[in-house]
């Protein structure tokens, strides 16, 4: 057979393609469960991770399983409405009953996305931790966002300023000042990716501006509320307590007065 | 040539990366660790050994005008497939290989081997040649991962083997050493094993 007519060439390369077309297709459909798993998987790793959970995760045997449990244990998906739009938001509450708000990140780094979660404790300002990731920043330089070393000094830094204006968290090249609550250090080498974590924060955070402040009014009202409750309570518990001290008394006096009928009585049989 | 030949000649007298100097660039890419290291040799051996299988097969059949598009298709096919089940099946590796298991399309032994062999030979031979030529590839993808990681990170596979009391952080002398982790450095490696082969097998040697 002459391969070298063109008609040939056509039909050949036709087939070809169409065979492997299906070839991929079928093994992107029976793989394509697993791989979402594997996504799914890592997402929940990371919103773990960014309060400090399921650090373990790795030294497990079942690590899948295991990180599904403590998910289902510990955050609840939640979303909030803004305008139009529904913003996602992870609420993870603790063993001790204290709760942790996470919010997801999405920005763009150097060579591709990045993203994050960041975890707020209950006053919306305070930063309980963080995690970021990346598609494709550069090894050794941008790629060092993952790490804990950078993710690390997240914590405890504050995103609203003194006069509660919003500020966000810097990511400073040539180093945070020491003990500023609003910068972390950049990393070397790595100065469009730092920058992108930063604009990333202040962005994704900005979002959650109204749900902060109609949080923290209804943690405040919550909060006086039990202030108010709490005096209440111990007004009650003062008064229950001058009733109990008092019907002692009288219980006292009572016993007193019989002892001393009883005397007299005894006297008088006397 | 024996089937027997075709096996061992690459993995060292006429090895891919130390030989012919093909592929470095990945190779240069994934040995900080030995791990991912491991993983890459694995692929680019399944890669070559079924694609120069494949071309082999077809070799009476494919039209001679688009003879390097149809093994690119072959290639990219297998390639896919095994992005494909790393991501299923061993997804951390996968993330850290990141771009390099799509350019494994690119690695210039797995054409050159379809080039120069499996378009010439029968199936048998030629998928023992790709085999062959992906594991010379590996030995030296070990080989450097191993050394890189061990003076790199103080680690093999991921465990401790350099014991912490002896870091200058712990009190001790020793620091791991940062240029190891940088890609300069496996070509300064790749670069001592060409010369310790050549050392051993002097007809390499070009003549002067």
């Amino acid at each position: 057979m002459d391969t070298n007519k063109n008609l040939y060439t056509i039909l050949y390369a036709t087939g070809m393609v169409v065979i492997v077309a299906v070839v991929l297709a079928f093994a992107s459909s029976l793989l394509k469960e697993r791989q979402q798993r594997n996504v799914e998987i890592e997402r929940k790793q990371m919103i773990l991770r960014s309060v400090h959970l399921a650090a373990d995760a790795n030294t497990v045997e079942d690590k899948d399983s295991y990180i599904e449990q403590e998910y289902a244990k510990f955050i609840t998906d939640s979303s909030i409405t803004e305008g139009e739009r529904q913003l996602t938001l992870y609420i993870c509450k603790i063993e001790s009953g204290e709760r942790f708000y996470v919010i997801p990140l999405h920005g763009v780094g150097l060579w591709g996305p990045v993203w994050g979660y960041i975890s707020l404790k209950g006053d919306f300002n305070s930063v309980y931790g963080a995690t970021f990731d990346h598609k494709s920043e550069t090894p050794g330089l941008g790629a060092e966002i993952t790490t804990t070393e950078f993710s690390g000094q997240f914590e405890n830094k504050r995103i609203f300023d003194e006069k509660g204006d919003y500020v966000s968290v810097q990511v400073v090249k040539g180093g945070a000042k020491e003990g500023n609550y609003h910068q972390v250090d950049a990393i070397s080498g790595g100065t469009i990716t730092s920058k992108a974590v930063e604009d990333m924060l202040f962005k994704n955070i900005r979002e959650y501006m109204n749900f902060f402040s109609e949080n923290l009014k209804a943690a405040q009202e919550r909060a006086l509320e039990k202030a108010r409750a709490d005096e209440q309570a111990a007004f009650e518990a003062e008064l229950k307590a001058k009733a109990f001290a008092d019907s002692v008394a009288n219980a006292e006096k009572q016993q007193r007065y019989r002892a001393y009928l009883k005397r007299q009585q005894e006297a008088g049989n006397n | 040539m024996s089937n027997k030949k075709i096996f061992i000649e690459p993995l060292f007298r006429n090895n891919p990366v130390t030989v012919l100097v093909l592929g470095i660039c990945s190779a240069l890419a994934v040995t900080v660790k030995l791990e991912p290291a491991l993983v890459m040799a694995l692929s680019v051996t399944v890669v070559t050994g079924f694609s120069s299988m494949i071309v082999s097969l077809i070799r009476n059949t494919i039209p001679n005008r688009i003879r390097i598009i149809v093994q690119l298709v072959v290639v990219a096919m297998l390639v896919i497939l095994v992005d494909q089940l790393l991501k299923a099946y061993a997804y951390e590796v996968s993330k850290q290989l990141s771009v390099f298991v799509g350019l494994i399309i690119t690695n210039c032994i797995i054409m050159g081997r379809i080039e120069a062999f499996a378009l010439a030979n029968k199936p048998i031979p030629s998928l023992i040649d790709g085999l062959a030529n992906g594991l010379g590839y590996g030995i030296i993808l070990v080989v450097v991962a191993f050394f890189r990681e061990l003076l790199g990170s103080g680690t093999v596979m991921g465990i401790q083997v350099i014991p912490n009391a002896i870091y200058i952080k712990n009190g001790g002398f020793y620091e791991n050493n940062g240029l190891m982790i940088l890609p300069p450095m496996a070509l300064i490696l790749v670069g001592l094993f060409i010369w310790v082969q050549r050392s051993i097998t002097k007809e390499l040697i070009e003549k002067k």
